[in-house]
């Protein structure tokens, strides 16, 4: 069982959240073409090491969370709420 | 034939195979014989090799992909100057976390031709290996629930049946009398049919590991174990070999069958691939009296059960749903395939969960396989298996084989190359786009 520190709910229990994916890929610019595109939607790091990764509070405050995991001993590091990390990323 | 192959022959010595046969070949008269002189005449199956520091193939995982490959490229192409390199022992990978289930029940033609070829390979898998895999074809049956369910399986039905594939319907009443211990009113989804093919079953799993193995290493392929590929070299965008830990190892050809991995093994080659690793969990109850003579899909939820030739029911459900590459699977996922299991057969409340595993697997953008070349030259990928790759072994090996020795795809995996993500073809079963979590 994971155990995802919530910023807003506190500690709770993985199956109240929704995994929503490797939260480190940005939109390329639209000019950017196709090839930039498909690197987009297709491919993945899949590191074997830490992963920064979207989950969903779904059963809870219902914020999109930014987590820092690893994958293979599923410690986490970091939690921060999306808002906030895509302010960061905007700047 | 030998005009086609992607590198030019190497003439390299080898034993003569009987000295590195190692068992003989199996029978009735030699079980007779071993059971008149104690057992005593049995031998090791297959060789442990050390490796030489050039091949003209290496295969990089000695599960059951890269195995077949290896028995396929001896077997039909002639190419036995191979080694199959495996992280751990041989059968401890994917190849021994599986459900073993085999089936050829697809959506799509093209997956519907590629993993039909599988099951008629399945079928004579054992005469061909000479090794008894218990290949057992009890029939797989997918339940419906709704209306919508029924037509979404009626479709993909006729789809196999035009295709020359085995297929049928079955009403409620006929699940009822193949399946006397499912609970057809449970819950909220009552069961209204079934979809059978009768071809669809199970094989054991250890067994297609050892006889692979046993079979290429009688035609002269290497097996080396507890030999873990540390890096790819790489000259001028030309793969030349592998590093590892009993040192370097040089090939005109490099395979990777590292499925659950395949992300780690390209990135040594600076690649990135369409994939994820997920991990899926399995489970075996204590052993009772035959209870279940086909291998059961719930329609209603993710769950999947078959009853082992020593009377466990092996069952399974949904990836737990998010990265890793830890080889054991979390609880709620446990839950939630118990709650269907107790759903579909109530009597399964009663009995004991002997034992739970994990492997962990590549999950691709489109659900589909990968066996393509890649962007560098003379590094072939098997990979994205998805939770499909057992019942691929046979058709797998053999069409990787084919890509390596004719340096172009077989036709029946042509579909499965890695360009078909940015060509816009993907072969999405499911219809869920690129989100490996939710395949």
């Amino acid at each position: 069982m994971l155990r995802i520190p919530c910023p807003w709910c506190g500690v709770r229990d993985e199956s109240e959240f929704r995994y929503r994916g490797d939260a480190t890929r940005s939109r390329p610019a639209a000019d950017a073409g196709p090839d930039a595109f498909s690197a987009y939607v297709y491919e993945r790091v899949n590191p074997r090491d830490w992963h920064t990764e979207w989950w969903l509070h779904v059963a809870g405050c219902r914020r999109l969370l930014k987590v820092v995991r690893h994958t293979l001993t599923h410690e986490i590091r970091s939690v921060e709420a999306a808002g906030a990390a895509g302010a960061e990323r905007a700047r | 034939m030998m005009a086609h192959l992607m590198n030019s022959p190497r003439p390299r010595p080898k034993p003569p195979i009987s000295r590195r046969t190692t068992g003989g070949r199996y029978s009735i008269w030699r079980l007779l014989r071993e059971g008149l002189r104690a057992q005593r005449g049995w031998t090791r199956a297959w060789a442990k090799a050390t490796p030489r520091p050039r091949y003209r193939v290496v295969i990089v995982g000695g599960g059951g992909h890269g195995l077949s490959t290896a028995f396929h490229l001896a077997a039909e192409h002639g190419i036995t100057d191979v080694a199959v390199l495996e992280r751990g022992p041989i059968g401890l990978g994917n190849v021994g976390r599986n459900t073993t289930i085999i089936r050829s029940n697809y959506f799509h033609p093209d997956n519907i031709r590629f993993y039909e070829l599988s099951l008629r390979l399945w079928e004579r898998l054992e005469q061909q290996l000479n090794f008894n895999a218990m290949v057992s074809q009890r029939g797989t049956l997918n339940l419906f629930h709704t209306e919508a369910q029924r037509d979404l399986f009626t479709r993909r039905a006729n789809q196999m049946r035009l295709q020359g594939v085995d297929a049928q319907a079955l009403d409620r009443a006929e699940v009822a009398r193949r399946v006397p211990l499912a609970d057809l009113d449970s819950g909220r989804y009552p069961v209204l049919g079934g979809f059978l093919q009768p071809r669809g079953g199970t094989v054991r799993h250890d067994a297609v590991a050892w006889g692979y193995a046993r079979a290429a290493s009688a035609a002269g392929v290497d097996i080396v174990e507890h030999c873990e590929v540390q890096g790819l070299r790489i000259t001028h965008g030309r793969v030349a070999g592998v590093e590892t830990a009993h040192g370097f190892i040089a090939a005109d050809t490099v395979c990777l069958a590292v499925a659950g991995h395949s992300s780690v093994l390209a990135a040594m080659a600076g690649l990135q691939l369409p994939i994820e690793t997920h991990v899926l969990q399995a489970f075996v109850s204590e052993p009772v009296k035959p209870v279940l003579d086909v291998v059961l899909t719930y329609g209603a939820g993710h769950f999947y059960v078959s009853q082992s030739d020593k009377g466990g029911l092996v069952f399974g459900g949904a990836i737990d749903g998010y990265n890793t590459y830890g080889q054991r699977g979390t609880l709620p996922m446990a839950e939630e395939v118990a709650a269907a299991a107790v759903t579909l057969l109530p009597a399964l409340a009663r009995l004991r969960v002997l034992r739970q595993w994990a492997g962990v697997m590549d999950m691709t953008m489109d659900g589909s396989p990968i066996i393509s070349k890649t962007p560098v030259e003379g590094l072939i990928l098997n990979g994205g298996w998805c939770y499909g790759g057992f019942k691929a072994i046979p058709a797998g090996g053999l069409t990787t084989a084919y890509l390596i020795a004719h340096g172009a795809p077989h036709p029946a995996a042509a579909h499965l190359d890695l360009e078909r993500f940015a060509a816009g073809r993907t072969v999405d079963e499911r219809g869920i786009g690129p989100f490996p979590y939710l395949h």
